[in-house]
């Protein structure tokens, strides 16, 4: 047929319901079933760069926190490169780390905590340099479609200024809502970051 | 050649007028889980368009066996099947070497899960969990025991049709996709109120699964074929570096 598009149209989402840890994390749900497991250590003892923890919760609209939340976290290394073949940058790649974890909050607290390395700054569009930053998806019980969002690091204002994705958010005060916030705890570094899924402090959440 | 240059592109915008939104009333926790702001669209960058990449020793030889991979002397109970379908992007391409996870309930409708207090008992030799990557032509197969409805507190007489979880990971981060896969002939579906939430017919019919006869396994197993479309990325004709192909010293 002519001038006939025939695209596909992407699968709808769906929630990932309460049980998603027996999918994703069997241990959280209770069983222990495969050899190995995807854990919320991205960086392993070989990878290069500065070693920190990012912890944080889900809280939703009546401010109590999501306890049966899963959060992945993709990012860079040290020098700012993603390992994947589309990333072209001339920067090395550091082979002891892909870049990836994923999460659970505790059933009791709600807190989630990633182990990782500080990522380096990454090339944006038009040769425009990123700050620092975590990409973070978040799905739970309620969410009909993953969140998409990003963390940024407190200790990196002037990179964080010249962002081309801060400065997309005309709202300065929600741009506060994506920096996590350095604090220092018995020699290791912690950068905690709450999402607020409603409400008046709500994250910034974006259609990537 | 000169495919491969521009073989990493953006992705299409998503068309969230396919998928559930974020409020939906009907299916009461979302009420205080979604945002009340709009979400900011971004053009993808490196971020959005790199994601983790999965390797076959990543995964153990019954992780895709529902039915061996928690057996404990036993055989779960329940209709065995076979599910299997292809991942394809928006442009019918195959997503190749994409982490497909699924879970689900066992034949009563019951969870392993710490939190499921449902009353059907848990099968000692179903865990509910699987992983598998697709092939080269982005084909995925796993077998399993078909999954029992079950009743959730939303309405106190919801019940949710039977169903399989899947997680699917993709090229790139912005193809993330979770949802559920539905089986057809199943009265419930109609009536489900987080399947209602899919505002289209046509997206609800996608995420049924048809009964595949060819491909049962004679006089042991039924087949279904379920398949996944995530989102395409666009061929870069024109531009040449979207992204910046040199250090920053460009800025």
């Amino acid at each position: 047929m002519v001038n006939e598009l025939d695209y596909l149209k992407e699968s709808a989402s769906q929630t990932a319901g309460p049980y998603v840890h027996i999918g994703l994390a069997p241990h959280q749900a209770g069983f222990d079933i495969f050899e190995t497991n995807f854990s919320n250590v991205i960086a392993g003892p070989q990878a290069k760069g500065e070693r920190i923890t990012i912890e944080g919760r889900v809280i939703d609209g009546s401010g109590t926190p999501v306890r049966d939340v899963l959060i992945e976290l993709w990012q860079a290394n040290a020098a700012g490169k993603y390992n994947h073949p589309a990333d072209r940058q001339d920067k090395p790649l550091d082979p002891a780390f892909r870049g990836w974890g994923r999460a659970c909050s505790d059933f009791k607290t709600g807190v989630w905590t990633f182990e990782t390395i500080k990522p380096g700054s990454v090339a944006g569009r038009a040769g425009r340099a990123m700050a620092p930053h975590v990409s973070l998806w978040i799905v739970a019980r309620g969410i009909n479609i993953g969140l998409n969002t990003r963390m940024y690091f407190s200790d990196e204002a002037e990179a964080n200024a010249a962002d081309p994705v801060l400065n997309l958010i005309e709202w300065e005060v929600r741009r506060n809502t994506l920096i996590a916030q350095r604090e220092a705890r018995g020699g290791a570094t912690v950068y905690r970051f709450d999402v607020h899924l409603q409400g008046p402090q709500e994250t910034v959440f974006f259609d990537i | 050649m000169a495919q491969e240059a521009h073989q990493y592109g953006e992705y299409c915008q998503r068309d969230r007028t396919i998928h559930p939104p974020a409020l939906a009333p009907t299916y009461k926790t979302s009420v205080l889980r979604s945002p009340r702001n709009s979400l900011i669209s971004l053009q993808n960058s490196l971020s959005e368009i790199t994601a983790p990449v999965f390797s076959h020793d990543e995964l153990g030889p019954l992780d895709h066996d529902l039915i061996l991979n928690y057996a404990h002397g036993g055989m779960p109970v329940g209709e065995r099947i076979v599910v299997h379908g292809f991942v394809w992007d928006e442009f019918r391409k195959p997503v190749r070497n994409a982490l497909v996870e699924v879970w689900q309930a066992n034949a009563g409708g019951r969870y392993r899960h710490r939190n499921d207090t449902y009353i059907a008992p848990v099968d000692p030799n179903f865990g509910g969990c699987g992983r598998v990557l697709t092939d080269s032509d982005g084909h995925y197969v796993y077998r399993t025991i078909k999954p029992g409805p079950y009743p959730w507190r939303n309405g106190v007489n919801d019940w949710r049709p039977a169903h399989i979880h899947y997680s699917i990971s993709g090229t790139g981060w912005a193809q993330r996709l979770v949802t559920q896969m539905y089986f057809e002939g199943d009265p419930l579906i109609p009536q489900c109120p987080i399947l209602r939430t899919v505002p289209t017919e046509a997206a609800v019919r996608q995420l049924i699964a048809v009964l595949d006869r060819n491909n049962a396994i004679q006089l042991d197993s039924l087949a279904y074929r379920f398949d996944i479309v995530l989102r395409g990325a666009r061929a870069t004709w024109f531009e040449s570096t979207w992204q910046s192909e040199t250090s920053m010293e460009r800025e």
